[in-house]
């Protein structure tokens, strides 16, 4: 695994996908080492007069040839609004990786992935890594957003497993959240592991539907961050053990060890 | 050739930077960032007699030019230190501090004579000024009369170094820091954070779980500076100041106050190399100054 660094990013790409959504590139001045699906950045905001510190972001994808990596940002306030108005060419001030990435299944095993948002970012990254590392995995992605407009990255699940999505006002997929859909509903007790990261309401019920048939579940969590590497003890959550920091015991948990 | 190096009562450091209690963990937090060896020195968090879990989440919020933080002295208790975390700071070869705090006088004792028996720390920071406990941490730190109990207390069974940090939550922290250096302090290191408030208008709710918690950043810097300089005026001992230092300007104006040496704290938040930044900055300031010694720009303001 590769250590924590800070380093300065040059922007290669960043591509609008939809209203509020970025996808940017970043390349690395250092040969990337691994970094593991569900591992996140801490991004330092300059150019804005309101915000102190940095802004986490789960890692969407890593170019070990290019020596790229990858995020899928949401534009929700200033500081991720400067992130998706930096334009190609600039620097961007990155701590990286940080936090542990999903714990990967067996082979043969049948997984199932549930998004909900920029939640899909770390998701898409596992499944892509489980693809191609050849790993006998059977994958399965239930992605769940409000309208068909806000569903994004159907096509790249689809090229890693089978793809399943749930819309609120039942424009595309099943009418109604991920929870609504079978695989979640009926079928959960076919899947070996179910890996969850969006809105917290939504992994919570998937925890719940993932508890009450005893299957494994791992959510990756967001919260408000000050360092992102375990020293301002600010980003905690309840757990089994205690308080316990999401940017170093976690972000992604094993809803085994959660309050929830 | 510049000299760096500074003496805080017995203590020698290679040079003015510290690290800030709460804000470096155990130090190996940021051993893949860079050698904690080029340091002067680092205090390790707040220790307590017993394990704490701290407070309940939410507790940081961003503010303008800095953050407020609640953690409430989240910490596994000094045995837990002393066994499993202390044989791994045994190997560092600059000044590790523990910061040690408590509810009772007698807690704050106890838990520095564990420490009195760890060969490698060369002193204790006593903290008297955790705003974010509801009992003792600030509570000690804001009369004379309690700072005094626990400090005299405490000198009497730890040998080493005994350094006590202020609380800014005071009307006269001259007095807070004179009344320390009469029961045996050796030195004073300040500001703690300010106790303060962020609230969301649109949830019409206190950003953080207690309602209240302690300002730090550069937001407090000024704050900070003229403290320092209040207490310089006021005791013989050394100080170390703290407050908002985000890079080598900032630690200079902090010498420059009055403080024998600095700690870094909120800034290694926001860059986790700001602490060796800043030395590097300190030595091209003096390269600059034709200074030879670091220990020329303290209290040296011109007025």
């Amino acid at each position: 695994m590769m250590n924590k660094t800070v380093q300065n990013l040059r922007v290669l790409s960043n591509i609008q996908l939809n209203r509020d959504h970025h996808l940017l590139e970043l390349q690395a001045p250092v040969k990337l080492e691994q970094i593991a699906p569900g591992q996140f950045v801490n991004v330092r905001v300059e150019k804005s007069q309101s915000t102190f510190l940095r802004r986490p972001f789960s890692i969407y994808g890593v170019d070990y040839e290019k020596n790229t990596i990858s995020l899928f940002i949401k534009d929700v306030g200033p500081g991720s609004h400067v992130l998706t108005s930096t334009p190609e060419g600039e620097e961007v001030d990155v701590v990286f990786p940080l936090g542990n990435g999903f714990s990967y299944p067996e082979e043969n095993e049948r997984i199932l992935l549930v998004g909900g948002g920029f939640g899909i970012a770390p998701l898409l990254f596992f499944a892509r890594e489980l693809k191609k590392r050849n790993l006998d995995v059977h994958i399965h992605a239930l992605v769940g957003a409000r309208t068909s407009d806000d569903l994004m990255e159907l096509n790249s699940f689809a090229q890693c497993g089978e793809v399943y999505s749930t819309t609120e006002d039942g424009s595309h997929g099943v009418k109604g959240r991920v929870t609504d859909h079978p695989a979640l509903k009926d079928r959960l007790q076919k899947f070996d592991r179910v890996y969850s990261c969006g809105p917290e309401p939504m992994m919570e019920a998937v925890a719940a539907k993932a508890a009450a048939v005893d299957v494994f579940c791992e959510v990756s969590l967001e919260n408000t961050m000050a360092c992102g590497f375990g020293v301002c003890l600010c980003c905690v959550t309840d757990t089994t053990s205690g308080h316990q920091c999401v940017c170093t015991d976690g972000p992604v948990f094993n809803i085994k060890d959660l309050k929830w | 050739m510049v000299d760096l190096g500074v003496k805080i009562g017995n203590l020698d450091l290679k040079n003015p930077v510290m690290t800030a209690s709460g804000t470096f963990g155990y130090g190996l937090e940021f051993e893949d960032f860079f050698d904690l060896n080029r340091l002067g020195g680092f205090v390790v968090k707040g220790t307590t007699l017993h394990a704490r879990q701290g407070n309940p989440y939410p507790r940081s919020a961003e503010t303008p030019s800095g953050m407020l933080n609640a953690v409430g002295l989240q910490n596994r208790g000094v045995k837990y230190f002393a066994e499993n975390i202390y044989p791994r700071l045994e190997k560092f070869q600059t000044n590790v501090l523990v910061n040690v705090s408590g509810s009772t006088v007698e807690e704050y004792v106890e838990c520095a004579e564990v420490i009195n028996e760890l060969e490698h720390i060369p002193g204790i920071e006593l903290n008297i000024s955790c705003p974010n406990v509801k009992e003792g941490g600030m509570t000690f730190g804001t009369s004379c009369p309690s700072a005094e109990a626990v400090v005299r207390a405490v000198r009497k069974v730890y040998d080493k170094h005994l350094m006590v940090k202020l609380s800014p939550n005071v009307t006269s922290i001259e007095e807070i820091a004179r009344a320390v250096e009469n029961v045996g302090a050796d030195s004073v290191s300040l500001i703690n954070t300010l106790l303060a408030m962020a609230i969301d208008a649109e949830s019409r709710k206190p950003l953080l779980s207690t309602i209240t918690g302690g300002l730090s950043g550069p937001a407090v810097k000024p704050v900070a500076l003229r403290m320092v300089w209040q207490v310089a005026q006021a005791v013989k001992i050394p100080i170390v100041g703290m407050g908002g230092i985000m890079n080598a300007a900032d630690a200079v104006e902090f010498m420059l106050a009055g403080a024998s040496a600095i700690q870094v704290g909120t800034a290694g938040f926001v860059d986790p190399l700001a602490p060796v930044k800043i030395v590097e900055g300190i030595e091209d300031y003096l390269k600059r100054h034709k200074i030879e010694s670091v220990t020329d720009l303290v209290g040296s303001l011109q007025l």
